[in-house]
Order: structure tokens, then sequence, then C-alpha cells
């Protein structure tokens, strides 16, 4: 299924924090930046699995609450020289609505 | 914008240091040309005697390739040697007659070896000891001749003679002085290092002055001949007698210069437009050859250059460590004393240990360590902070390791320790992999080695044995960080209290008013300094700061502790570990109806239910109707009780009720770090009270006090602070001990280290001696806490519950059915209890 899904409208994720959006695939967590960027991740950390929905947010970053991994919010990189990825997936904020692409 | 061009005379470690800050800094503010005279990228010039000892090679040394040059998109002319600075027309120009244009210009010239102006000095065969053509030479020669002469006993010419020995010559170290070392050793340790010199088969002649260098048959020179008229055969000499800062071109531009090329504290030389670091400057008189300090000149040059202009170089005090593989030894500061100095020296020739310190005024002012040098990064700290050492100094020369950290088998010498040898038992890394880094990836800085490792950076325990080992493998380049002035992170230069101050006095009330006030670097900050503003915030505003939750680790967002699958502990409050049977039978159901996979009774006298989902949470805690036990927070942890007079037939004292009623008055209380208490009614100490935060002692004409205990990473025995007659009075005293603590500890020091720095006299004043001052201090917790709520009983009442926040334990879900935009989200207020 190819299609965008509505998730929650943005005032419902907080501000430097994120959200948990359970799916049959996995836990996506669904973050929100101090600048209003939206962005999507598996929430495993590559490291030791941890959830990075519950890290805390700075920039364009999250650092896991297990170990404290950085993880790029926009790529699901790890920041150096720590190294793997999670995946990313897409994401999208339509009047005021945050939208995954293809949960 | 079109970018200014930065020209670099000089291609060495203290100038590259300075780029490589630079360009942290400001990437894109410079053109940078650099010329270097030698042909090679920025090598590791301490490294050499490891690579003449051949233990490394050249390419373990290299920190920036050429490569790295390209990439950064800096001009680099090897082999060409600045000849003339141009101030007028701001270029310089290369030997070859290569010029370069400067808006900035950066002299890093470093220093020249000194040559002795002895006749036969200009022979082949006659060398000094300072880059990489110096050490193929002497590699080459050990190849095919057999007597090396050294000139000079210090540190360079020591290396110099132990890898030449390694590599088969046979090697005599000439001194001028009575013993080697003299700069940095006394004579006691100077004695015990020649001894296990020669132990390796060198040879000294001291107190011999050089009167020629005789040539041979071939031309090459082949012997040394002394004052006194004795000579010695040489096939090599090496003379390691000193260097001198590098100042012809500078001199010849007209910049004043005097031993070196004279900088003020931003590192300019007279000609604003021209900055100096390195070995070439002389800075307040001083001209440096240790590395470390020219890496301080080179963060603040780089701070300068970058336009950012707040720092300061204010002169470095040195430390210096030998590079002989199987020999210890430490230096520091004024080691031989003076006028009004005393000594504390602890000696065991056979055991071939000498530890001597030096003390003025209560204070370290230097010490030589040989043999055992475990502790030379915590006295060289001691010294550079200037701390009063009165109360540490019957165990002082023991050490700081002498009551035992946990986790690495009571280890302490790095130097001995295998390459498989487990040094980081959180992380498992072994000290091979942490050699390997630091040399491959050239790390000069503990946390460095905490990033690329993981070594130590999860409890710290192990952090003085990676010192050693970075302290061991740098050589002279390790530097202890400086506590006295800790930035509050990587965010800001301003340090922990410079904020706590600022936060007050300017009337800063929220995290971001902060950050603008002190034009924090990183938008939103970072996981170090967003907690600790939150908390600094709170302190200073108990009433008026509006908690971030955003800026608090999950833990205490979620007011429970996250556990590695990413489900939660529940601890309520049992207050001072007395419980009732209803009480455990109403944790006994909630267990049963939300299947908890696990219940602990835990060290702190109270019950944990482990495994808990998020999302239930908020209906545990409703149905549990307990207070939450902070168990997860920076924040009151226990107070744990002995069962005490009313029942114990030694007992003195009513510890428990005590107990119960410390905790009640310390409830919601949010701290730099955890804080335990413990409360004993006897001396028998049931409670453990003396490895607490704050431990009550009773005897039976009152209560003992004592604080700054620690029971975990590192076992600290907690030291007495007074002797009360009430409860009342214990609570006064520990009230405002603890209020002392928040209001001045810095986020994250457990009361041990806030109170290891600041001195248990300090404390003492504070709190003993000064009676109003002390009743202020636990008026202002007592106001702090009256309006504190307890955070499980907000989040389950109903009004919260209709708040964005409560999202923070709702998932949205789309796991069982087909996903469609609108209504699904409506699920998300279901599933909160009522």
């Amino acid at each position: 299924m190819s299609e965008w899904t509505m998730v929650c409208p943005l005032e419902e994720i907080p501000r430097l924090g994120s959200r948990v959006v359970q799916t049959g695939d996995g836990d996506v967590a669904v973050f929100r930046n101090g600048a209003d960027e939206v962005f999507a991740l598996r929430d495993q950390c590559p490291h030791k699995g941890g959830p990075l929905s519950q890290g805390i947010v700075f920039d364009r970053r999250v650092a896991c609450p297990l170990h404290g991994t950085t993880v790029h919010l926009d790529s699901g990189e790890a920041a150096a020289p720590d190294k793997g990825c999670t995946h990313k997936y897409r994401v999208r904020v339509d009047k005021g609505d945050v939208y995954l692409w293809n949960l | 914008m079109k970018k200014l061009k930065l020209v670099m005379a000089g291609n060495g470690m203290a100038g590259m240091r300075t780029l490589e800050e630079l360009l942290k800094l400001a990437p894109n503010l410079y053109d940078i040309t650099v010329f270097g005279a030698e042909p090679h990228g920025n090598y590791n010039r301490i490294l050499l005697s490891p690579v003449l000892a051949g233990e490394m090679t050249i390419k373990d040394i290299m920190l920036n390739d050429v490569d790295w040059y390209a990439q950064n998109g800096i001009t680099l002319h090897m082999n060409k040697r600045v000849t003339q600075i141009d101030r007028m027309r701001r270029k310089v120009i290369a030997a070859d007659g290569t010029e370069a244009d400067y808006d900035r210009l950066l002299l890093a010239t470093g220093s020249n070896p000194v040559m002795l102006p002895v006749p036969g000095s200009d022979l082949p065969g006659v060398i000094a000891y300072r880059d990489i053509k110096d050490t193929d030479e002497m590699i080459e020669a050990a190849s095919h001749y057999r007597h090396a002469v050294v000139i000079g006993g210090g540190l360079l010419g020591l290396e110099a003679a132990n890898g030449l020995k390694l590599r088969g010559m046979d090697v005599t170290v000439v001194h001028l002085m009575p013993w080697l070392m003299e700069r940095q050793l006394d004579r006691t340790a100077a004695g015990l290092l020649q001894q296990s010199l020669e132990a390796k088969g060198l040879k000294f002649a001291l107190e011999k002055q050089t009167a020629e260098l005789i040539a041979g048959e071939s031309g090459r020179v082949s012997a040394i001949k002394f004052k006194d008229g004795e000579t010695l055969p040489a096939d090599l000499v090496v003379m390691a007698v000193g260097i001198r800062p590098d100042t012809g071109l500078a001199e010849a531009a007209g910049l004043h210069c005097e031993r070196g090329v004279v900088v003020n504290d931003t590192m300019q030389t007279y000609d604003p437009r021209i900055y100096a670091v390195g070995e070439c400057v002389s800075h307040r008189g001083i001209a440096y050859g240790l590395v470390a300090p020219l890496f301080e000149q080179a963060k603040v040059c780089a701070n300068h250059l970058a336009q950012f202009g707040i720092s300061r170089y204010t002169g470095s005090v040195t430390s210096t460590k030998l590079k002989v593989t199987g020999i210890d030894l430490f230096s520091a500061g004024d080691f031989t004393g003076s006028e009004g100095t005393e000594e504390i020296v602890l000696s065991d020739p056979s055991g071939g240990v000498y530890k001597k310190l030096v003390l003025k005024d209560d204070k370290i002012v230097g010490g030589v360590l040989y043999g055992d040098t475990a502790d030379g990064s915590w006295y060289f700290q001691l010294l550079r902070d200037g701390q009063n050492i009165r109360e540490l100094r019957n165990h002082l020369m023991f050490g700081q390791n002498h009551l035992g950290n946990a986790g690495y088998q009571g280890r302490s010498n790095a130097a001995d320790l295998p390459d498989d040898f487990e040094v980081c038992g959180c992380n498992g890394v072994c000290k091979g992999s942490i050699v390997k880094a630091i040399k491959e990836k050239g790390l000069f800085t503990l946390n460095d080695v905490r990033k690329h490792t993981k070594a130590s950076a999860s409890c710290g325990s192990c952090t003085g044995l990676v010192e050693q080992i970075l302290a061991s493998t740098v050589g002279g380049a390790y530097q202890p960080a400086d506590v006295s002035r800790k930035a509050l992170c990587g965010c800001t230069d301003y340090t922990h209290e410079e904020i706590r101050k600022a936060i007050v006095e300017r009337k800063l009330k929220s995290i971001p008013e902060a950050m603008g006030f002190f034009e924090w670097r990183n938008v939103n900050g970072c996981t170090s300094c967003r907690p600790a503003l939150n908390y600094y915030l709170l302190c200073a505003w108990p009433h008026d700061y509006r908690d971030d939750p955003q800026s608090r680790f999950i833990n205490e967002r979620a007011h429970a502790n996250i556990q590695k699958d990413g489900t939660y502990s529940v601890m309520p409050r049992i207050y001072g570990g007395m419980t009732t049977p209803a009480q455990l039978k109403r944790i006994a159901e909630v267990a049963e109806k939300y299947a908890v996979p696990a219940v602990k009774v835990t060290g702190g006298q109270r019950i944990d239910l482990l495994g808990v989902k998020k999302e239930n949470l908020p209906k545990v805690w409703a149905d549990l109707g307990m207070p939450s036990g902070f168990a997860y927070g920076k924040s009151i942890r226990t107070v744990k009780t002995c069962v005490g007079s009313e029942w114990c037939r030694f007992g003195v004292q009513d510890s428990t009720n005590l107990g119960i009623v410390l905790e009640q008055a310390l409830d919601r209380m949010w701290a730099p770090h955890k804080v335990k208490l413990a409360v004993s009614g006897c001396p028998r100490n049931c409670a453990e009270a003396t490895i607490k935060d704050v431990g009550i002692v009773g005897v039976d004409s009152g209560w003992e006090i004592y604080v700054a205990g620690n029971g975990g990473i590192k076992a600290e025995v907690s030291q007495f602070l007074a002797k009360v007659k009430s409860a009342e009075e214990v609570m006064e005293y520990a009230g405002a001990f603890i209020q002392l603590y928040r209001e001045e500890a810095r986020y994250l020091d457990r009361t041990v280290h806030w109170v290891q720095r600041v001195g248990m006299d300090y404390v003492k004043k504070r709190i003993v001696a000064d009676a109003a001052g002390r009743q202020a201090l636990y008026q202002r917790l007592k106001d702090a806490l009256r309006d504190e709520k307890d955070p499980w009983e907000e989040i389950v009442c109903a009004t919260w519950q209709r708040s964005v926040a409560a999202r923070e334990f709702v998932p949205i879900s789309f796991q069982s059915q087909q996903l469609h935009s609108g209504e699904d989200h409506e699920r998300m207020d279901n599933g909160m209890p009522a």
C-alpha cells in the first residue's frame, strides 16, 4: 500500500519530543524538533536497540536513553565516532497534521 | 562573502592543532595555506622515540596526512621553508620563491636543537634529535656502527639513548650535571632512574664537559674528548642539550622577540595581524617545550582567529612523564622545594618506588614520582587547582585509589597490564583496544578516548586507569583536564558556577533565556546542558520556574526507571522502609493485575515492580495509590533505617521514626544527583549510614551526623560533620547540608565529589560554625519543597490526563487493523485510567 497515513496533529507531539506509532511492523518514533521539523525513525537505536523515542531531542539529533548514542534524525545514522543506522521513514506535515508514508 | 586568507608558517603539532580547532569553530572563514620545511604532513613529534625504539612506525605517528589537507581545502607547501615576511604587502615568501598573501599570518616555526659549539660538531655522524630525518639517520647508523654517544641527560637524550640501545648500539650518555634530568627530578629519583637504565645496559658519564669531537680516517666522527682529557669511542653523536625557539623569520620581519616571538594572552605578536603559537613563542617570559601547554595556546589562538574573541591564555603549569618503556616517572611543579616548603617522602628503594610531594601552606606545589606514577594526574590536578590538602594529608602519599574502585580487580598500574586486560568492565574494553585507538586515531584527551572506545564512558570507575594508559601512550602530550574551570558542556565556555550565578543575578527564568544570555553555540543545547540548566533554574526559582520535561532524561519525564527492554520499573515510596500488611496487599494485587514479571526488594528498603509497559504506568500508579519513590531521579531516594530503640535490644535512639520524618521532609526534592540517607539507632550502624550522602548514627547522648559518603562505584566513607542532641537539630543540620549541596554543587556531582572539591572545612564553616546561615539554608529548603506535588498523583488526576503532556504515555496504534487516516487517532484518548 503506497499512501500517506495521517498519524496525529502536529500539536500532539511535544516540541523537542516525540510520539510512538505502533505498527504491525514494529514501533516508529515520530520526532518534532525545536524548529517544528518532523522526522520518523524506527524506534530502535543502532547500538543496543533502545527506544529512541524516549531520548532527548536537540537540533536535528536524538540521544538514545539507554547508553547515549546520538542518532541523526534526518538520516537515521549514528553520529561519529559511533557507527550504525536505523531505518528512516518518510514523513510530512500538511495543514497541521503529521503523515507517514507506507506504514 | 570573500574568504579571508590565513597563512601558516610551520607545519608542526601546535600550528596544526590551531587549524583543527579553528576548522571546528569557523570552517568557512578562511582560505588556508600551510608552509612546512619538512617533506611530510603533520606528525606526532613526541612519538619519534617509540619509532626510534622500534615500537612504532612513521605511519603510526602521522596526525594529518597529505590527504587530510586536501580534504579540508588547505593548500600545503611541503619542503618549503618560509624565509621572508613582507609585512607591508602582507605576504610571505618561501626559500624557492613561492609567495602567499595573507590577511592573518600564523607563525608556528617551532624550535631548533642547540648544537654545542665545539670543534668537530659539524662532522658527519654528529646530529641533533628533532625530526623524522634525524630519527632515520639514527636508525641507519644503528645498523652500521657500534658506539653511540648521546650528549645531554635530559628527557630527550635519555629517550634517544634508550632507542639506540634497543637498536643494538653501545650507548653512553654524557651529562654536564651531577644527575640526570635535573630539571625534572631530584637527586634520589634521578639515581633510581640511572640504576634502572644501567640495568638496561646504558652507560653514563656524568659531570663531563665535551671538549671536542674527533674525526676518524673516513672523515666521520670517531671519538669524543672531554675537558678532563678522557676520550670515548663514538661513531654516532646525538646532541640533545636543549632547544631554542626558532625566531629567525620573525626577527627578520622586525617582530619583537626575546627568547621567543613575544605574544600577548591572545597569542598575537606585536603585529596584530600576525599570531604565533608553539615552541617558537615567548609568553609572559616563558617558552614552552612540552606539547600540552602548546595545545592550550592553540585553542586560544583558534578562538581569536575564528573571531570569537572570548578566550585568554594565561600560562601553564607543566608536568613531565618519561616515555621509556618499563620506567614510570612523573614530575611536576617545584619538586626541589625552597624556603617555606615542606616535603612528604615515601621511599622504598628495593621495591623501586620513590614518591616525593612538596607542600607549601597546605597546598601541593610540586612532586616527583618514580616507579608508581598511578596518582600522577591526581597530584597534578590538586596542584593546578591549588586545593587545600590538609584533610587529605594522612593518606595523600597512598594515592587516590587506596580505597578500591569497583570493576577492575583492584589493579591500578596501567603499564604492567597485558593487552587483553579488561579495563572497562561496563563496556568490555581491553587495554589493547584503547592503545590501538589512541595511536590510530591520534587521541589526546580522556573525552576523545571515551568517544572512540567507550572505555570509562559509563560508570567512570576505570577513569584513572584509562588516563594512565593515555598518559603512557602519548607521553608528555597528555594533560589531565582542568576541573577547576570546567565548562558546563561543549555548547558553552562558561562554567557551572558562572551560569548558576547569572541565573540568580540576571533573573534568568527559562532555558532559552539562559542559553541566549550566554550565547550558546548549539541550538537547543545538548543532553549534558539541558538537564543541568533545567535543574539550576528549578533550584534558583522553585516556585516560578516551569519545569521543562523535554530537558529531562526519560526516567524523570516518565517518573519511572527505563529498563534494557524499554519497559519501566515502578517503586512507590515506603517511608523509612516501614510498611503495613495493607500496603503489601495492595502492591501484590497491582503486581498480579498487570502481570508484573518481576518483584524485587531493593537495597533501599522498598519494593520494585519491574517490567511495566509505559502506557500502563498511570494505571499502575492509580491502583497503587502510593506516592512516587523518586527511585529514577537526580533527587531524594530513600532514608534507610534500622529498627532502632523501639525494638532492638541494643538500640539507643529511635532511628526508624527519625528516618520516616526525614524522608517526609525531603520528599519530592530534586538535586544535582541522587541523594541517599540512612539512620542507625546505635553505633553498630546496621543501616550502613557511613556510606550515605547523609548518615545519622544514634549514640546514647544524641546523634552523630556524617556526610558525603558513597557506596557505589568508589566506596567512600562519610566524614563527621557534627554531633547534636535532638532529632530537630538533625533535621536542621541535614537539611542545611543538603540545601548547600543543591545550591552549590555542579549538576551530576554526588555529595562526595562536591565536598572533595570545596573541602570539609568549608562545609563545616557553613553548616556548623554559622548558626544563622544554617537556619537560612534549612528555611530555603523547606520553602523550595512547600508546593512540590507528587508526580504520580498529578499524572493520575483527571485534568492532567486531558493535557498534551499526557500523550507521553499513549502510543498511537496502527497495529491490528488496516490503517486509514482520520478516525484512528481518536483511539489515543483511550487506555487511560479514569
